[in-house]
């Protein structure tokens, strides 16, 4: 490796670790995000441009001078290919959409992990045995080809799932099967090295082994622990990564992955943690659909719900001095975040002071609220977290929840047998009236019941998200 | 066992780079707050897709008649700057949204 190009890695390094940091804080995070890619621009144009390479000679060239112009077109072109369709799907998703956007997104880092191991065995193929790549370059790019291919398929079965393409398989015993068949990939990886081959059938066997595996892991868990899922499959895109940099000696690629691996990991014990699950229980657990535990829950709360008008709401609202807004995914869905925000605006215009609260859980992925209200302009400091809401709502007059149900719900505190016991959740219970606005009194996303809407504080507005708070700005308005 | 052995003492250094790493990346993530977690999760993805620099070495280095390589690592480098590209462009449009009003 030439010096000018071991220079641009190291800054390339410094600039993730730097980058990564600041978008730790608000107020440096844009900042921090073009560092990094600034970092990584010149990391890929260094690689392509500053190779060199040894010839037989002993001789040290640029490695470009050696390369044919066809093959220089052909990675061009796919550099080019590749960052019209990434700017594309990034510049047109909606905000709504980013779990599947980032799950999609981590499933091409895996996909190309995996094929450069497949690239890097071939090589290995036919060459005498005093040439061949020692078992340790084997064991590395083995493992390569596992986590990439792992990584691969299961951040698409986590993308369809979040789509709502695709439903939870689960086979019986699926956790035996999946352990053994682990179990089995790594034993056979084991065997490939030991045996010395170069086989290729050997390789695809275990390729396809994995990509099964990658399947079966995410397949059973339910759509509500999905945001957990991404995290784990993030980090171990970054593990893959930094492997594939250990087999080129190379930093950048060994630092950029294990910061990715590192942090993918905080994230998601922070992620487990506002669930209050732990990591085995969410990827062994397999709760979070609609099954078995809803129909069991459903006797237990019946009782009789108080359905109310846009126009006593409205009057609800209008005479209060504090109301708090709990927005879920619903509201989203809805695309209602901007009638929200112009209830919110109109409120505190006629003297009502508003706030939201934000369960670290909204939305389909920690902080996905924080985005979706950014998005329609609400200011900042309206949001709070839930740790300094929860005290506040024995003085809050109206509590309105749009399109939030799990994180509302008094089971988590009172009913040890709901599969959601122990989650830390909104207190809204805790407020003299709530308001819930509700398509149906279908379960929420973990398909439990929810005893808050037959609370006798509760009443239920039923309909539409965007069209029941149109109703209530516009009659809001009429006072 | 002795190849294994003759391979850490010759990458050692790769190895404290890969503890410190680890220890770097906890640290820097570990307080951040839940406001951020979304646009820091896709950020990081972007940065997963360093994997590039691989797909890039391995088209440079294939023998230009191996067209199963070539192919292979065309979509490896696809992949791998939709990752990057994608991952830089789509947090760069949340946190712009952050930044607008305050």
């Amino acid at each position: 490796m030439s010096i000018a190009l071991g220079i641009i890695y190291l800054i390339a390094t410094i600039t993730f670790v730097i980058g990564l940091k600041m978008l730790g804080h608000p107020a440096t995070a844009k900042k921090g995000n073009l560092i990094s890619g600034t970092g990584m621009v010149l990391a890929i144009i260094g690689t392509l441009f500053l190779q060199e390479k040894v010839l037989e000679t002993g001789e040290v060239v640029p490695l470009f001078k050696t390369v044919s112009i066809f093959v220089y077109s052909l990675i061009i072109s796919a550099i080019l290919l590749g960052s019209i369709i990434g700017w594309f799907m990034a510049m047109k998703v909606k905000m709504t959409k980013m779990p599947e956007l980032v799950s999609l997104f981590n499933g091409f880092g895996g996909g190309s992990s995996l094929l450069i191991g497949l690239i890097e065995f071939s090589k290995n193929v036919g060459v005498d045995d005093a040439n061949k790549a020692s078992s340790a370059i084997v064991t590395t790019i083995l493992s390569a080809i596992i986590i990439g291919s792992i990584t691969f398929t299961g951040s698409i079965v986590a993308w369809a799932k979040l789509d709502g393409s695709m439903k939870d398989l689960r086979l019986p015993n699926y956790n035996l099967i999946n352990n053994i068949l682990f179990l089995a990939l790594v034993a056979f990886g084991a065997f490939i090295v030991m045996m010395n081959t170069d086989s290729l059938i050997l390789i695809y066997i275990l390729l396809i082994a994995s990509l099964i595996y990658g399947y079966l892991f995410v397949a059973p868990i339910g759509g509500a622990d999905m945001p957990v899922v991404i995290s784990l499959l993030n980090s171990l895109t970054g593990i893959a990564a930094a492997i594939t940099g250990i087999l080129y000696g190379n930093m950048v690629m060994l630092v950029g992955g294990i910061l990715v691996g590192s942090a993918g990991l905080i994230l998601t014990f922070a992620m487990c943690k506002a669930m209050n699950r732990s990591l085995s229980n969410v990827v062994f657990g397999a709760f979070g659909s609609s099954g078995d535990v809803a129909v069991a829950a459903v006797g237990k709360t019946g009782g009789s719900i108080k359905k109310t008008s846009a126009s006593d709401a409205a009057v609800m609202l209008n005479y209060s001095t504090n109301v708090v807004i709990v927005p879920g995914y619903g509201l989203a869905v809805a695309q209602a975040q901007h009638v929200i925000h112009e209830l919110e605006e109109l409120l505190t215009r006629k003297g009502v002071n508003v706030k939201y609260a934000i369960h670290p859980v909204a939305g389909r992925m920690p902080g996905h609220m924080n985005v979706l209200l950014a998005e329609s302009n609400v200011s900042y400091d309206k949001l709070v977290e839930m740790d300094d809401i929860n005290p506040q709502f024995p003085n809050t007059d109206v509590v309105l929840v749009v399109g939030a149900n799990d994180v509302v719900n008094p089971a988590a505190h009172t009913d040890p047998s709901s599969p959601i016991y122990g989650m830390p959740i909104l207190n809204v219970e805790n407020a003299k009236n709530i308001i819930v606005n509700k398509r149906s009194m279908n379960a929420g996303y973990a398909g439990i019941e929810n005893e808050l809407f037959y609370n006798q504080k509760t009443s239920m507005l039923f309909g539409d998200a965007k069209a029941a708070l149109t109703e209530l700005v516009s009659e809001l308005k009429n006072m | 066992m002795n190849e294994l052995i003759a391979f850490l003492s010759d990458n050692l250094e790769l190895f404290y780079i890969l503890i410190l790493a680890i220890f770097i990346g906890v640290e820097l993530i570990k307080n951040v707050p839940t406001v951020l977690h979304t646009p820091l999760m896709s950020g990081a993805n972007a940065l997963s897709g360093v994997v590039i620099v691989g797909a890039i070495i391995v088209m440079l280095q294939a023998d230009p008649t191996d067209y199963l390589s070539l192919a292979l690592g065309f979509i490896a480098v696809v992949f791998g700057i939709i990752n990057v590209i994608g991952g830089f462009a789509v947090t760069d449009r949340m946190l712009q949204m952050f930044k607008k009003k305050k």
